[in-house]
């Protein structure tokens, strides 16, 4: 076999290279000091945010170095791959799109070479509430216009990286439902400046959680926003959230994939030097044949992604495959991780091996940034034609 | 400031290097940068980076070697020149000097020249001084720390036990150690700024070389035998209750490895 079990390895060497050298100074030990800590790893965001990987996606003219997503994609599944943690940062890399494609030339200038230099983090976006979860258009926070601001009260939960992030951004009703025409309408996004907010009508509550992932309670108490800072357009908010979605689930999607190669070969690592009974356990086809299948499902959803991906950069729709790569790569990842941890026995549980670690994040692709049912629900009503469940 | 630096594509020095027929064998090889020679260009780049200027990078090898000149170039360098050519096969480090030297004449312009202080592959670290004779500028070797003063700078250099600071006139050729910086990581913005890039590449002809007097035919010295270190024989782990196992340690270090 190759030293690679990933073919595809091969293509974008140019990315790949430079991104395994920067991640492999950040070892098993690095990822377990963090995880003991509880700590945000710092010294990798900021060698990550330093050598620009994170404003891959932003043009060029706002000083980012303007890549395509299937790119893009391919520097967070090699950080996955490598046994990090993309949910650190990945969302530096993807919210700005919203700026990008809906913010004003003076939000635009105002903010993205910042973010592209890494002097400003953008990486949080306040949507989930605890009340509604899922069931967005539901959405109660809501940002009352008064003159030059708004007026925000509400509260959110789950929203990550607060305490990481310079700006956030925020989705919010601006007319009520029950004034509304169609209940996607009447939701607005803001960009909010965390430093001016916090203690001033925003507080933060951390949540602990499985992973090591900074995630938070929000509450809104009269936060005064700047109308300057809306984006877009009034009460298009849920429309440019939609507008973004295919992109962040390819995105997704390649992490799970790099976590699937990541898993099978710890596997069949594992599986070829454990001797048991005097012989490798990998020799007994009980223990082989559920990698080989874990191994052959993540080749199977790569595909999905890299066809997902090539429809996005080409500028042609690409829903149902971009939501079907995200559903395939993170299924496949999570019987890897599963069969990766059954081939370790007890050493699967041991934090030395990284294989709880990595088995634990990944489980979280399941859920978020969006559940596996809303997925399948996606796919069967608008792929399928199926009646609309919800 | 014009710099140049001398890059040379390597095996990687984790791999596991074979032998066969008195030569090393490169299938599945992955060839890499000499790791001083990165120290060497990180320094260039902070030099153009304070005194503005050009870096640029030259590499004598086989057409692969263009792979390692981009990795490098990646780190910000401006320009890479392969120097290449079937004459040049098996050249000695004397006609690799004079290669390298006339390949430096034609970049031409420079102030600093830069190296690594070896190279890992055949550990030899004489080629360049070597140039240095050729261009007839002086060369500092196994320097820690660089400062600029105008027309001189000021070397700190590791020696046996001790360290030296050496004034030198430039231009001159400097041959750098891992601990005279820290490499940086490539940006993504320079990576694909090299996807943009031409390189050159330089042969005989172009740099006025007779073909006759370099390469294999040439060379003043020459390998008769490549002999693979011998394999290790396996260790022996001894079981027992320590006043056992001592005893047959003891035992085994006088008659069968017979150190005490
Ligand atoms: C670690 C972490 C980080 C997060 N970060 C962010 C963030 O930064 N910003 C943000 O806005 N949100 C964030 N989230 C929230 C995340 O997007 C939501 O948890 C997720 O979308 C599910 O919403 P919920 O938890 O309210 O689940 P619910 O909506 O309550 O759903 C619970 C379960 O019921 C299922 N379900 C619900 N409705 C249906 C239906 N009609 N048909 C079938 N099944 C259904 C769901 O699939 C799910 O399995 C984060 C969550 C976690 C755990």
């Amino acid at each position: 076999m190759t030293s690679d079990i990933n073919p595809r390895a091969e293509q974008y060497r140019e990315l790949r290279d430079p991104m395994r050298d920067l991640c492999a100074q950040f070892d098993s030990h690095y990822w377990q000091a963090v995880e003991a800590e509880d700590a945000y790893p710092e010294a990798f965001v900021r060698a990550l945010t330093d050598a620009g990987w994170l404003a891959a996606l932003i043009p060029e003219e706002y000083g980012g170095a303007g890549l395509g997503l299937t790119e893009a994609s391919v520097i967070l599944e090699e950080i996955n791959r490598s046994g990090a943690n993309s949910g650190a940062c990945h969302a530096q890399m993807y919210i700005m799109g919203t700026l990008l494609r809906h913010g004003s030339a003076e939000q635009k200038a105002r903010y993205l070479p910042r973010i592209a230099h890494g002097e400003l983090r953008l990486q949080s976006f306040a949507v989930t509430e605890p009340t509604t979860g899922t069931d967005t258009t539901k959405t109660k926070t809501f940002a009352e216009k008064r003159g030059e601001r708004y007026l925000v009260n509400g509260q959110k939960v789950w929203i990550s990286r607060v305490q990481h992030s310079d700006l956030m951004l925020l989705l919010a009703r601006t007319t009520p439902l029950a004034e509304v025409r169609k209940k996607t309408e009447g939701l607005s996004i803001f960009l909010v400046d965390l430093h001016a907010a916090l203690g001033h009508g925003l507080s933060v509550r951390p949540i602990r959680n499985m992973v090591n992932h900074e995630t938070n309670e929000l509450f809104f108490d009269n936060l005064e926003v700047p109308a300057e800072n809306l984006v877009g357009m009034e009460g298009q908010g849920f429309r440019y959230i939609l507008d973004g979605m295919n992109a962040e689930r390819i995105l997704i999607a390649a992490e799970c994939i790099g976590d699937g190669y990541w898993f099978v070969d710890r596997a069949r690592a594992y599986a070829g030097d454990r001797i048991v009974f005097d012989r490798p356990i990998g020799q007994n086809q009980g223990v082989q044949f559920p990698i080989a299948r874990a191994y052959a499902a993540v080749r199977a959803a790569d595909l999905m992604r890299y066809e997902a991906a090539g429809l996005f950069d080409a500028g042609r729709p690409c829903g149902p495959e971009a939501n079907m790569a995200k559903l395939l790569a993170a299924d496949a990842s999570w019987e890897a991780a599963n069969v990766c941890l059954e081939t370790h026995g007890g050493f699967g549980f041991a934090a030395e091996y990284d294989v709880e670690r990595k088995f634990r994040e990944t489980r979280l692709y399941q859920v978020a940034p969006i559940s596996t049912n809303l997925i399948l629900s996606y796919i069967a009503e608008h792929v399928l034609d199926l009646p609309r469940s919800f | 400031m014009n710099i140049i630096v001398l890059v040379k594509s390597v095996p990687d020095p984790a791999a596991k290097v074979g032998v066969r027929d008195n030569k090393i064998v490169e299938d599945g090889l992955a060839w890499e940068a000499n790791p001083y020679d990165e120290n060497a260009v990180e320094e260039a780049i902070r030099l153009k980076e304070k005194y503005g200027g050009k870096v640029t990078l030259i590499t004598l090898g086989p057409k692969r070697a263009e792979e390692t000149l981009k990795k490098m170039l990646a780190l910000g360098a401006d320009e890479g020149i392969l120097v290449s050519d079937p004459a040049f096969e098996g050249s000695d480090e004397l006609a690799t000097a004079r290669i390298l030297a006339a390949a430096i004449e034609k970049a031409g312009g420079y102030d600093v020249i830069w190296a690594g202080w070896t190279g890992v592959d055949w550990n030899q670290g004489i080629v360049a001084q070597a140039v240095a004779e050729y261009l007839g500028v002086p060369h500092v070797s196994f320097v820690t720390k660089f400062e600029v003063n105008g027309q001189t700078a000021r070397c700190e250099t590791e020696v046996e036990g001790g360290r030296e600071i050496i004034e030198v006139d430039l231009p001159a050729v400097l041959t750098a150690m891992q601990t005279l910086n820290e490499v940086r990581y490539a940006s993504l913005k320079n990576i694909m700024a090299v996807k943009r890039k031409t390189i050159p590449t330089w042969g005989a002809a172009d740099l006025g070389i007779n073909p006759a007097e370099v390469g294999k035919g040439a060379a003043h010295h020459h390998l008769m035998k490549l002999i693979p270190p011998p394999e290790r024989a396996a260790g022996r782990v001894l079981k027992g209750a320590p006043e056992e196992t001592v005893q047959e340690l003891v035992r085994a270090l006088r008659e069968e490895v017979k150190v005490l």
